[in-house]
């Protein structure tokens, strides 16, 4: 590990809350926007944050705040490896384990209406863990490396080789930011949906543990978009940047846009999608590379 | 300056009204009115909420749903009776199932008068509230201080027991 991915390491660590916690106020301000109300300040997630560990601790069970502990630190080691630049199929693992976690937490609590959001929760990792992995297959066929360092560093933009790839995550960013139609499990604007999901019986520091963890995870996110356009040079980061705001942006408006779908389409299309967009763009480079010794 | 007054997440039940005060309640919500400009947001979840809105009265079925859903909230929380039948059964004071305003089953700490309460004074009423979350809030803090000071010399005394044996 070299100085440079220290620096980002401790950078996302220290600073991913607070960047996390503003995009959360933004989102909550242009969505209030959209729908013709003024909204709340943009510093309200913050507010929400440290309201929360304010009040009286109330769990159901010893080992909740566990799971959800876990769930934070595993989000946080998810985002650190990426940021470090390592491998992405680790990336993908950890943030796999941190959702899971999440997952027995709510089937933890044996609220009735947890165990639902839990059992939908499955179902949307179901849905997107798939579009994931071809993510990573995707970059490793263009730059015969998982790492994250090695993508960054290569001069060619990955996004010229994997469009369809990209469209394919940007579909599956809608379930992975809770956002509408695909926020099933636990959604941002409909608090009596479900009475809050995975969120049920949990109240106070848990919840804000939860609150937390959804911001790395946000950050990290949005870290993934980045690496589709970033090589390096000042002009593509500009462009990669740009285009992680834009890409929230769309999942925003999408968000206002969309009433809630079953969980058979959220499945079913994440899935056509990544078959399609991911499948295709993945045969199309194969061809190009071993057919046609066209590689990078 | 605590946080508590600056993200107020509201828990709303409808006792036995006649509906108005609920739409007034709903009101507040949309572009008119906006209470999301205050931090206010309607939660559906006992568990996360501060302020418990109440509408209409309590009646012999309801009076148990009333005190469960104060017990599940974590403190510090606040009531606010909003209408005439959650402050003393108003219209329906005389039916054979009514106990009396919402202040028969739990305590209640703002009364929002009028039938139906106009949203101004709903939000009136939650923002008179804040002050006394405010209060609870500090009480709160100081009670859990003392218990885990409690905590501490109760573990201190076992071991100092456990040594002497
Ligand atoms: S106070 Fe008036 S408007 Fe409100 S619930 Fe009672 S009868 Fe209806």
């Amino acid at each position: 590990m070299n100085t440079t991915a220290i620096i980002s390491v401790i950078a996302y660590v220290a600073l991913a809350p607070a960047a996390g916690g503003l995009l959360a106020g933004f989102d909550r301000k242009i969505s209030a926007r959209m729908q013709g109300r003024v909204g709340p300040p943009l510093l309200q997630p913050f507010y929400d944050l440290f309201k929360l560990l304010e009040k009286e601790p109330v769990t159901v069970n010893r080992v909740q705040d566990f799971y959800v502990l876990c769930c934070l630190i595993f989000m946080i080691i998810t985002g650190g490896f990426f940021f470090a630049g390592g491998s992405l199929l680790l990336v993908i693992f950890t943030l796999t384990t941190a959702s899971v976690f999440m997952v027995v937490a709510a089937y933890s609590s044996n609220s009735p209406y947890a165990q639902i959001g839990a059992s939908r929760e499955l179902l949307q990792i179901m849905a997107y863990e798939p579009m994931v992995l071809i993510t990573a297959i995707g970059f490793f066929i263009v730059y015969r490396s998982f790492n994250v360092a090695d993508i960054i560093a290569h001069p060619a933009p990955a996004v010229h080789y994997l469009a369809g790839i990209f469209l394919g995550f940007v579909f599956i960013l809608t379930i992975k930011f809770r956002k509408s139609p695909f926020d099933l499990s636990m959604s941002h604007h409909a608090h009596q949906e479900l009475v809050k999901g995975l969120t049920t019986e949990f109240s106070g520091k848990t919840l804000a543990m939860i609150e937390l963890s959804h911001w790395y995870e946000n950050i990290f996110l949005l870290g993934f978009v980045f690496l589709f356009f970033a090589n390096g040079t000042t002009q593509w980061t500009v462009i990669a940047v740009l285009a992680c705001l834009l890409a929230y942006f769309l999942e925003i408006f999408i968000d206002n846009s969309y009433a809630r779908m079953k969980w058979q389409i959220a499945v079913n299309s994440s899935w056509i999608v990544a078959l399609t967009a991911g499948g295709v763009n993945l045969l199309v480079l194969y061809f190009a590379i071993f057919g046609f010794g066209l590689g990078v | 300056m605590s946080y508590v007054t600056k993200s107020p997440w509201i828990i709303h039940y409808d006792g036995s009204s006649c509906n108005g005060c609920d739409i007034e309640v709903l009101a507040c919500l949309t572009p008119m009115y906006d209470v999301e400009r205050f931090g206010v947001i309607n939660t559906g979840n006992p568990k996360h909420a501060d302020i418990f809105l109440v509408t209409g009265s309590v009646n012999a079925q309801n009076i148990s749903v009333v005190k469960q859903i104060y017990e599940q909230m974590p403190r510090p929380k606040v009531v606010v009776a909003v209408g005439i039948c959650a402050a003393s059964a108003g219209i329906f004071k005389e039916c054979y199932n009514i106990i009396g305003g919402v202040d028969k089953a739990i305590p209640v700490d703002v009364y929002v008068p009028g039938c139906a309460a106009r949203p101004e004074a709903i939000i009136d009423g939650v923002v008179k509230g804040l002050s006394v979350l405010e209060e609870k809030r500090k009480s709160l803090k100081e009670e859990l201080a003392a218990e885990t000071v409690k905590a501490g010399m109760d573990f201190k005394a076992e071991g100092e027991e456990r040594e002497g044996a």
